[in-house]
């Protein structure tokens, strides 16, 4: 399979401080790729390097085949950007905004016209055309900004946080949508915290933690690999702790309730009921979320 | 370490974003008219007519036929000040345009230069609208100041790469209060254009005559409506040419500077 982004030894500096720390990654055509690390973690300034926005310190970063350095312009080209902060331009329409941003890919009047309309259907925003952006719910904006992103038919696509702050509608709209993207072909980057988004939809992904990768694998491999089939939670109680401790369970601990790791969770859950006499207990799946929070700790950092 | 001298990649793309800039001015063209068209109208009846009812005459001109290539000049400069601060400043700080179009194949170098050929452009419409007014007045000479429109452009250069360079240094937008009381206002009143620059101390007109570009436009400018040269005019358009040039290049890369990292 051939590669779409491929970064080795990556850095980004601003002025004392490491955003992004010897990073090393490969991104496969028509994959689904994310990155999840708590906020400040180095993974927009990571995007925005892919982007040629904002330049590398140090490393190599090679985008389509193209070094982002030599030539930003082509690599630009073929990329579709949905960046974290929602910038599309007020002083425009909906429709505006598109056939605006078709041109500064000197795209023909024609054809802009016609991909905006194809982009309208695409994300269903066809009977908006002529609202100005403001009056747009969050949800709206999100999709116009998925549909300028794929103005230029981009072979690859970055989405920075995608769905932060959507309901639920919204969210599954976008999914919907970045799904029949990869059928189409297209290479999707994706950043998010949340951890259903990224189980969802990536192929693989990569966990960064103080401008740091510290994990990499498809969901399901992390999940297996860090916590196993199931977890049990349980109230954070010395009884309970002076019990796991004992056994040596595989256990991590926040301020109100323990998740313990747990490959036989019927043996353990009637363990911790029976002889640390306790009983508010919950058994379910692992999830992508023990995974993050187990390997980028709990704490709060900002 | 970013050389601020060098010279800007720039190609054809920066007309795309003058296009955005023509396209949202065409969008409001009525707000955008009317204002212009009144403004120089209320300063020639009340400055030109009123204080000229006791000046007379200054030099052998009628007092309005003084001050209107001034009015003219005074426009160029606020129009191309004004949308290279106040205006992209919006457009960059608020509403994240620049952001928006720097990931598309444009640079934020021709970002810049576009909003500045915009700002220039800007003096020109405004300048062309009062030309419009004073010539049916009468009070400028025809075809000479014609030239006007040409020269508005030049001068709108100046001023936008001045604003720009201050849109790259002020933290937040309250902060162009600065240039405008310590910059802007001083050079409107002290550039020639209300009173002749040869009543001041000597030492400010030479001040003026170094720093002020609005000094050397009101030059050219009362030259081509009346007729009438108080310093050399090649001189003044020298000038104008010489700061235009470096200060764009300057002001691309400032804003460059505080845009990317």
């Amino acid at each position: 399979m051939s590669i779409a982004i491929s970064a080795e030894d990556l850095t980004k500096k601003f002025d004392d401080f490491l955003a992004v720390d010897h990073i090393n990654f490969q991104i496969n055509r028509n994959e689904i790729f994310g990155f999840l690390g708590p906020n400040g973690a180095g993974k927009t300034t990571t995007m925005k390097m892919i982007q040629c926005v904002s330049p590398k310190t140090t490393g190599s970063l090679i985008v389509n085949g193209i070094d982002v350095e030599k030539d930003s312009r082509s690599v630009k080209d073929i990329l579709g950007i949905v960046p974290q902060e929602n910038n599309l331009d007020p002083d425009f329409s909906v429709l505006k905004n598109l056939l605006v941003y078709a041109r500064y890919y000197n795209i023909s009047e024609k054809e802009a016209e016609r991909r905006s309309f194809e982009q309208l259907d695409f994300v269903q925003l066809n009977e908006k055309k002529d609202v100005m952006i403001d009056k747009l719910s969050g949800g709206m904006k999100r999709r116009l900004i998925l549909a300028r992103a794929l103005i230029n038919k981009p072979r690859i696509l970055i989405l920075d946080e995608p769905t932060t702050g959507l309901d639920p509608q919204a969210r599954h709209m976008i999914w919907d949508k970045i799904l029949s993207l990869k059928k189409e072909g297209v290479t999707v980057v994706l950043t998010t915290h949340y951890m259903e988004e990224a189980s969802q939809l990536c192929d693989r992904l990569v966990i960064m933690d103080l401008g740091k990768i510290i994990e990499e694998g498809s969901p399901q491999e992390l999940i297996q690999k860090h916590v196993g089939s199931h977890v049990v939670e349980v109230d954070n109680t010395p009884a309970v702790m002076k019990c796991l401790t004992e056994d040596g369970d595989k256990y991590e601990e926040f301020a109100n309730r323990v998740h313990v790791f747990a490959a036989e969770p019927e043996e353990l859950s009637s363990k911790l009921m029976k002889r640390c006499n306790f009983d508010k207990v919950t058994v379910r799946q692992a999830s992508l979320e023990d995974v993050f929070l187990k390997l980028t700790k709990k704490a709060l950092r900002d | 370490m970013l050389r601020i001298f060098s010279i800007p990649k720039i190609s054809s793309r920066t007309y795309k974003v003058w296009l955005r800039n023509k396209d949202v001015f065409m969008k409001t063209i009525k707000i955008n008219f009317i204002p212009q068209l009144l403004e120089p109208i209320l300063y020639l009846f009340g400055i030109g007519y009123g204080l000229g009812f006791f000046v007379r005459e200054i030099d052998g001109l009628p007092y309005v036929e003084f001050i209107a290539p001034a009015l003219i000049c005074i426009s160029m400069m606020n129009s191309a000040f004004f949308e290279s601060t106040f205006a992209s400043f919006v457009r960059m700080y608020y509403q994240k345009t620049f952001d928006a179009i720097i990931n598309t194949p444009l640079n934020i170098e021709e970002v810049i230069f576009g909003e500045i050929l915009w700002a220039a452009t800007k003096s020109m419409i405004n300048a062309s609208i009062i030309l419009l007014v004073v010539s049916s007045l009468q009070l400028v000479r025809l075809p000479e100041s014609l030239l006007l429109i040409p020269l508005s452009f030049l001068v709108g250069l100046v001023f936008a790469s001045i604003g720009m360079c201050f849109t790259s240094l002020v933290p937040r937008i309250e902060f162009f209060n600065y240039p405008i009381f310590l910059l802007i206002t001083p050079m409107y009143l002290f550039s020639g254009t209300f009173f002749p620059m040869s009543i001041l101390p000597e030492q400010i007109q030479t001040i003026s005559l170094l720093i002020f570009p609005l000094a050397h436009a009101v030059n050219i400018s009362r030259w081509l409506t009346t007729g009438i040269a108080y310093s050399s005019i090649a001189l003044s358009l020298l000038w104008l040419v010489v700061v235009a040039v470096p200060l764009t290049i300057l002001s691309i890369n400032l804003m460059k500077k505080r845009l990317i990292v």
